[in-house]
């Protein structure tokens, strides 16, 4: 049997505001590593909540998650934090990156709060990872003087750093052009086929859906195919 | 390594806004200086206010009362001693003034290890003749080496050598008030009459100003040989004697004490003069009002400018926590924020403070009540640096603290999701 990275048990989810809805019902699934799989559905059918589940930034649902065979029902906040911080990769659809800080420190960030590595280990294998993503040559520039597909990269790069077990992306591709998309699914393939890197990427593009291993269909919060 | 991360977010944070970060540390300055400089002024006068009265004034002085006995040979009696006795008209008995066995006093006082000094003095009423008027004064024997030691009467001779007194026999220091109602020069002879109706002359070697004009137009200074003489009284006649101590506060329950092992009169500072006790305080109280309030309004400036700040970075906040920063990391780099503002901020506001009272110490402030003042009074007590310093960190702190708990509660999710 292929080594479980996440697994999600009879999770359910409810908005209580303003009235009682239930938007995610019995969800139950495995992610192998290795996996790339995506999560496709209609607007509003959960998959966005359930990824934010899955990722640990929502903590109020029903059910269990495990993630590397941790279970994370009933952990404190910080040690969510440090879950996502070490475990975690993060691409959404907006980049997200620091003006304050250049492109290097940006994908540094992570690295230095898990503090595993010193500060000269880890600005080199920052610049190794932005080297797969052949945008080592912007390193030194600020986020704002890179256009939104070089952005997305150094995102990606950042999702990285810590070598985390899974990387989850929220519609990663949502705001890019064809060509930057183009880019984008094909280091996330690199990644998988290379690098035996989990992923799991919420999306509405069904092209780009088609061509993973492996695609959830979502529908009024449940799981319809997978 | 840890500390630097958050450390290195703060200061890009800053950096990001340094106009309004700039602001916000003009504001704590601000309010440091003038706590500084405020307090500083407002301590200084008030010292010197105090010393007007309190640097002249005897922390113990012990004299004799003209009072009537507090008991009488009726309640003595073995007869009435069950009974209650009520007499009228009761009488002081025509005992002196003079305190008797001085010299035995004053030297248990002196091997007292609380007294700081001692000077006997002599209190005389007489009129200073004016051609045929009389004008009141009292003239204060005094030993002047001793005074002049314990009350800096230096301080107050504005013209002449107050040693004068005691190398020119039969000589007075007048007060500058009763100096100018007689048209007296130094060298001046002047004719005062004693309330036994002896008229002495005596010659004129100095003024002394003391800064209250009441006191100047009535009493002079003599030597307390020279007194003596005046009263025609011996050589060990004296009315009082002025104690110092190590410990002003102290005063009151030694007061008591060489009230009863003397059997004399005894009377301190605080009784005498309770009431320069309370203006000071009051003022002080208001010095530091301001001064805290001043501060207070820097730490609301922190606090908007942390506020924006948040709403601003709201983005950078979510993606901080998404990628595995805790509530409390967040927490910390807003608290820095707010820290860094405070101490540098705060600095600035000491040294400018002591600039500012340094400057204030210069500015020229001459007035007939105050002979020896030349500038406005400063106190530079570093109580106050620290006080300003410790209260800069505490504003900022708290100013810091409501946003930062706001910024370590931001759910990224919804952020995130609100693209």
């Amino acid at each position: 049997m292929a080594d479980i990275v996440l697994e999600a048990r009879n999770i359910n989810k409810y908005f209580h505001d303003p009235i009682e809805v239930k938007v995610l019902s019995d969800i139950n699934f495995t992610l192998n590593k290795g996996e790339f799989v995506s999560i496709i559905g209609k607007s509003g059918c959960g998959k966005s909540t359930l990824l934010y589940i899955l990722s640990t930034m929502d903590t109020d649902y029903e059910g269990e998650l495990v993630i590397d065979n941790q279970l994370l029902k009933l952990k404190k906040e910080n040690e969510l934090a440090r879950v996502r911080n070490e475990k975690i990769g993060f691409v959404f659809q907006f980049h997200y990156l620091l003006n304050e800080f250049n492109v290097l420190k940006n994908v540094m960030l992570p690295g230095l709060k898990l503090g595993k590595l010193s500060q000269e280990e880890l600005e080199h294998k920052a610049l190794e990872k932005l080297k797969i993503l052949e945008i080592e040559k912007e390193a030194l520039k600020k986020p704002n003087q890179l256009s939104g597909g070089q952005k997305q990269r150094v995102a990606i790069a950042r999702a990285l750093i810590n070598e985390p077990i899974i990387i989850m992306g929220d519609e990663p591709t949502g705001n890019l052009d064809k060509k930057n998309s183009e880019v984008v699914f094909n280091i996330f393939q690199e990644l998988a086929q290379e690098f035996n890197q989990t992923l799991l990427i919420v999306t509405h593009d069904n092209e780009f859906a088609a061509r993973t291993n492996r695609i959830i269909e979502m529908q009024d919060g449940r799981i319809i195919r997978m | 390594m840890k500390f630097k991360l958050i450390k290195d977010i703060s200061i890009a944070l800053l950096l990001a806004r340094w106009r309004q970060t700039l602001i916000a540390a003009i504001g704590v300055t601000f309010g440091i200086t003038m706590f500084i400089a405020l307090l500083s002024f407002m301590t200084g006068l008030n010292d010197l206010l105090d010393g007007l009265i309190l640097n002249r004034t005897p922390h113990i002085r012990l004299y004799n009362e003209i009072q009537p006995t507090k008991s009488q040979p009726t309640s003595l009696h073995p007869d009435f001693l069950s009974s209650y006795n009520f007499i009228s008209s009761v009488k002081p008995k025509n005992d002196k003034l003079e305190l008797y066995n001085n010299a035995s006093i004053i030297k248990t006082l002196l091997s007292d290890p609380r007294v700081s000094g001692v000077a006997s003095k002599i209190t005389a009423q007489v009129f200073y003749n004016v051609g045929t008027i009389d004008l009141t004064g009292v003239i204060n024997g005094i030993d002047v080496v001793n005074e002049n030691k314990l009350f800096a009467f230096e301080q107050y001779v504005v013209a002449g050598n107050y040693m004068d007194l005691e190398l020119i026999p039969n000589s007075i220091l007048l007060g500058k008030g009763a100096a100018e109602k007689m048209l007296a020069n130094i060298g001046d002879v002047i004719q005062v009459t004693t309330t036994k109706g002896e008229r002495i002359p005596l010659k004129v070697v100095g003024f002394f100003q003391s800064g209250l004009q009441e006191i100047d137009k009535v009493q002079s200074y003599a030597s307390i040989s020279t007194t003596q003489k005046l009263l025609s009284e011996s050589n060990n006649y004296i009315t009082d004697i002025q104690i110092k101590l190590y410990d002003m506060n102290n005063a009151p329950t030694i007061a008591k004490e060489f009230q009863e092992i003397f059997e004399v009169e005894a009377i301190d500072i605080q009784t005498a003069n309770s009431q320069f006790e309370t203006g000071s305080s009051v003022r002080s109280l208001i010095s530091y009002a301001v001064g805290i309030t001043l501060l207070i309004v820097a730490g609301f400036g922190i606090y908007n400018i942390l506020n924006m700040m948040i709403y601003e970075k709201m983005d950078s906040i979510a993606i901080l926590k998404a990628t595995g920063f805790s509530g409390k990391d967040v927490n910390h780099v807003f608290i820095t924020i707010a820290l860094s503002i405070g101490i540098f901020g705060g600095a600035l506001g000491l040294l400018f403070g002591f600039g500012l009272s340094a400057f204030i110490d210069q500015i020229p402030f001459n007035t007939e009540a105050l002979p020896t003042i030349e500038t406005y009074p400063i106190n530079y007590n570093p109580k106050f640096y620290f006080i300003g310093g410790v209260f800069s960190i505490i504003t900022t702190y708290f100013a810091g603290y409501f946003p930062s708990r706001k910024a370590s509660k931001i759910d990224p999710v919804i952020i995130i999701r609100g693209k």
